[in-house]
């Protein structure tokens, strides 16, 4: 039996403790935000935060993630929605939108560690893929939400 | 009137069907089977419930082009409603065949989603708005000619009374629907034309479950199958000692060309699947590799029986009578599509005979009429769900392997959900893919290096002969392997193009703009043929197009927004290029640079596209962008060998995808003309890969007439 904190709920599932965390969220804990891609850490779609960190959870063994903070896309604002996620719609980033939830948090992840990007830093942070090419989009609405006073104090004040 | 949605199935059948508009009978729509007040069907394509809310239905797939918002734009154009108040919902396959294909076309290809269905849908909407109107006049007893509507409201101009669509829709549903109601002018849209928020995207950033692969149902188990790797091969034996004793495991599906395991999560499936010890009979492809499909195009090109696709003049004697004659051959690998989301699909055969499939589908009725006959039920006993596509690209239409599969699969666990994923490796090994060809053109130049005669022999798999073998042509062509060549818009006089199928024993699909990579072919050559004249390419393309052409149009409106033939900074070199496909035209021009170690950099890319109409700007935009780095990744790194019968790469470490880094600024002219309708999902990558490649000339008088690129410019 596993321990598991997922967007701050305390869930115990039984399951080998190699299993992929991706598996344990998506199916059985239910949480399908999390998308699988490659099975081999390339892609990024499977990509949570895990104590503050992204990590490509569909090799991340779960039993890695006791006693973590596993946050997925479905807890990644408290309440609405986090200022990426406002963003995303403005700019409209999402094509197909499966590797988005992934895009997401690794931008997430960046933006907490480096509030003002630069081109550089999100060529290195963000190396998860996508097939329908909203790659323009993913950096103007990384580039807005940090530009954007508004967006700061939201995420100061969910912090 | 108030019936359920089973009653008026059965009311519209016992009706005969007919035209669509005449089912218009008040019932409840799947938008509104959670709510509590009743919704009316004012046509097929528009519900609207008292509170004013508009679904619309759509017909088509969302895997990001934005069709689901497109059409609903062009609905709610003609019906005149509050575009705040819309939303769209997938029509139903099964009520779709039940009510006599009342939908028109769930097919989601060829950049076909708009432009063949925008007729009707408008009409639909517009039907729908006088309906509403007359319901009004009817309650008021009053003219309809007196009565206006904006944004939902009707107002009856002497007396200033006012109702609103949601409180006639019931009565407007029982009405006659009108017939040849005059369409808007595009000149005067107010919700189609313009970049309205996409309807999909709030669901898809939040997470919530749209896709195949996130359908979640009581009791469902999980599947995870393995096809012979070597195509057209035969299962001989499974061991499944090892696999049936791993935890979650239920079951062991053996079918003559796939093995599925089946348990309780994804995961404890495809590990089971990999213990599975497995003997498979290649057949006779076993020995097949890149290098005899290569000899088999190369044969083909040197065939001189190669049926003919185009004659126009007499090439031979325009070529020994030329000044010049330039030859070249060029040549293209098999593609993966390569989807985000692998193949997937759920069925679940239930105990009352019925099936229900939940899918990520470019033609739900493809699926259903799939389900059906693999299932052996008549299609009334079945529905399809229609997920949102995790990217489609052509994988998901054609061909419906997928369906099939997932079907088997809960035939052999009937009564119980199973919903089956490919893994990577089984997606990039099991395609249908971007057929690997080759061409070899001869052009002869006049004294003045005007293109006087051009011969082109392809040499290429068939598409239609593995798809479609319905659509093949007259004399076997197939009009995916030789389009940009037999409708090529250059006044040339004397043309000939011959058509060489060899059929391979991959199986070959629809991939993107399938036939692409004759723009590839065609627009290097003519780069090429532009050089030997010494002439500019932009000057050499646009003195061979009519002045009314639009392909002249769109290589007016790039060079000029690129500023072709302005400085560039050091390093930096430009390409052009134009192609017209999927009925739209497109011209770009790129601007590279390559370093010294043979590294291609794109910096800007400048496309201008002419549609006719454009029904929301940003998302033909997005469509251009995404085209771009589609483009771009079979330039860079992409292609599928084949050894031993199978293709050799597995996942994205071997068949890599451009990253954010690749991406280069994009900029998209949209030109549209009017009076016609062209597509948007594909007609830009048309002239991606051969403005890139010119531009990569430029840079380094290198010409690239292979792909992928890989070290070819160290």
């Amino acid at each position: 039996m596993l321990k598991l904190n997922v967007n701050g709920k305390l869930h115990q599932v039984d399951v080998e403790p190699d299993m992929p965390l991706l598996w344990v969220l998506r199916d059985h804990l239910g949480l399908a935000g999390t998308k699988y891609g490659c099975g081999i850490a390339l892609c990024g779609a499977c990509t949570v935060h895990v104590d503050g960190a992204p990590v490509r959870s569909c090799v991340v063994p779960a039993s890695a993630a006791e006693g973590k903070a596993v946050v997925t896309i479905e807890g990644l604002a408290a309440n609405g929605l986090h200022p990426l996620q406002e963003a995303w719609i403005e700019h409209e980033v999402p094509q197909c939108g499966y590797c988005q939830t992934g895009m997401i948090m690794s931008a997430a992840a960046l933006l907490a560690k480096t509030p003002k990007p630069s081109d550089a830093d999100i060529d290195r942070a963000m190396t998860n893929l996508c097939r329908c090419g909203t790659y323009a989009r993913v950096r103007e609405a990384i580039h807005a939400v940090a530009a954007s006073p508004a967006s700061a104090a939201a995420k100061k004040a969910q912090a | 009137m108030k019936i359920n949605r089973r009653e008026f199935l059965k009311a519209s059948v016992a009706l005969g069907g007919g035209l669509s508009l005449e089912f218009s009978f008040p019932l409840i729509a799947r938008a509104s089977l959670s709510a509590k007040a009743p919704v009316t069907e004012v046509n097929a394509w528009v519900v609207i419930h008292p509170d004013d809310r508009v679904v619309v239905r759509i017909a088509r797939s969302e895997m990001g082009q934005g069709t689901y918002t497109a059409l609903a734009q062009l609905v709610a154009e003609e019906l005149d409603c509050d575009w705040a108040k819309v939303s769209s919902e997938f029509a139903s396959p099964n009520e779709h065949i039940r009510r006599k294909r009342i939908w028109g076309s769930m097919s989601t290809g060829g950049s076909q989603g708009v432009r063949s269905s925008q007729d009707y849908v408008r009409k639909a909407g517009a039907a729908a708005r006088v309906m509403l109107i007359n319901a009004a006049a009817a309650r008021w007893k009053v003219p309809a000619a007196e009565c206006t509507v904006e944004r939902g409201v009707i107002t009856h101009g002497p007396s200033k009374r006012r109702l609103r669509y949601g409180e006639v829709a019931a009565e407007a549903a029982k009405l006659r629907p009108p017939q040849d109601i005059p369409l808007r002018d595009p000149k005067d849209w107010k919700i189609a034309g313009k970049s309205v928020h996409r309807l999909d995207i709030p669901d898809k950033v939040m997470g919530k479950p749209v896709f195949g692969v996130d359908v979640a149902l009581p009791g469902m188990l999980h599947a995870s199958i393995a096809q012979c790797p070597v195509f057209g091969g035969r299962l001989k034996s499974v061991d499944a000692g090892a696999a049936e004793k791993m935890r979650g495991v239920k079951k062991v599906v053996r079918e003559p060309d796939f093995v599925a395991v089946v348990a309780d999560s994804w995961w404890r499936a495809d590990q089971a699947l990999r213990k599975l010890r497995i003997e498979w009979d290649a057949g006779t492809n076993g020995n097949a590799s890149s290098e005899t499909i290569t000899a088999m195009l190369r044969e083909g090109l040197a065939d001189p029986k190669a049926p003919l696709a185009r004659k126009v003049g007499a090439v031979d004697t325009a070529l020994a009578g030329a000044a010049r004659v330039i030859e070249a051959e060029y040549a293209s690998p098999y593609l993966n599509h390569a989807t985000m989301e692998p193949q997937t699909c759920t069925a679940w055969l239930k105990p009352e005979g019925f099936l229900e499939v939940w899918t990520s589908t470019q033609n739900g009725e493809a699926s259903l009429e799939t389900a059906a006959a693999t299932a052996g039920l008549p299609p009334e006993k079945v529905e399809v769900h229609k997920m949102m596509l995790g990217g489609g690209f052509g994988r998901r239409g054609g061909p419906q392997d997928f369906v099939s599969q997932g079907v088997k699969i809960a035939m052999a666990l009937p009564g119980r959900p199973v919903k089956m994923m490919w893994s990577r490796d089984e997606d990039m090994q099991h395609g249908f893919y971007r057929p690997a060809s080759m061409v070899r053109m001869k052009a002869g130049l006049d004294a003045r290096g005007n293109l006087i005669a051009m011969h082109t022999r392809v040499a290429c798999p068939s598409i239609l002969k593995v798809l479609m073998p319905q659509a093949l042509g007259n004399g076997g062509i197939d009009f995916t392997a030789v389009r940009t060549f037999t409708d090529m818009p250059y006044a040339v006089p004397n043309q000939q193009v011959d058509y060489a199928m060899r059929n391979g024993h991959v199986p070959v699909g629809f991939w993107r703009a399938p036939g692409q990579q004759n723009s590839f072919y065609r627009e290097c050559f003519i780069d090429e043929l532009a050089v030997a004249a010494g002439k500019d390419p932009v000057e050499y393309r646009r003195a061979m197009l009519k002045a009314d052409d639009r392909n002249r149009l769109v290589l007016e409106a790039a060079a000029k927004a690129a500023g072709w033939g302005t400085p560039l900074p050091q390093g930096i070199h430009r390409g052009v290029a134009v192609s017209d496909g999927f009925g739209s035209y497109a011209a770009m021009v790129a601007e590279v640079s390559v370093s010294a170690r043979g590294e291609l950099k794109v910096h800007r890319i400048v496309v201008a596209i002419d549609s006719g109409h454009v029904v929301n700007p940003d998302t033909c935009r997005a469509q251009a962008e995404g085209n771009v780095i589609y483009g771009l990744g079979t330039i860079l790194n992409q292609e599928n060998r084949i050894r031993n019968g199978r293709i050799v790469e597995s996942n994205f470490h071997d068949f890599p995808l451009p990253q954010i880094s690749d991406m280069p600024k994009v900029e998209t002219v949209l030109v549209p003309t009017g009076g016609f309708w062209g597509g948007h999902g594909e007609p830009a990558i048309l002239p991606l890969v051969p403005a890139v490649c010119n531009a990569i000339f430029a840079a380094t008088g290198k010409r690239v007439r292979s792909l992928p690129l890989k070290n070819q410019l160290s």
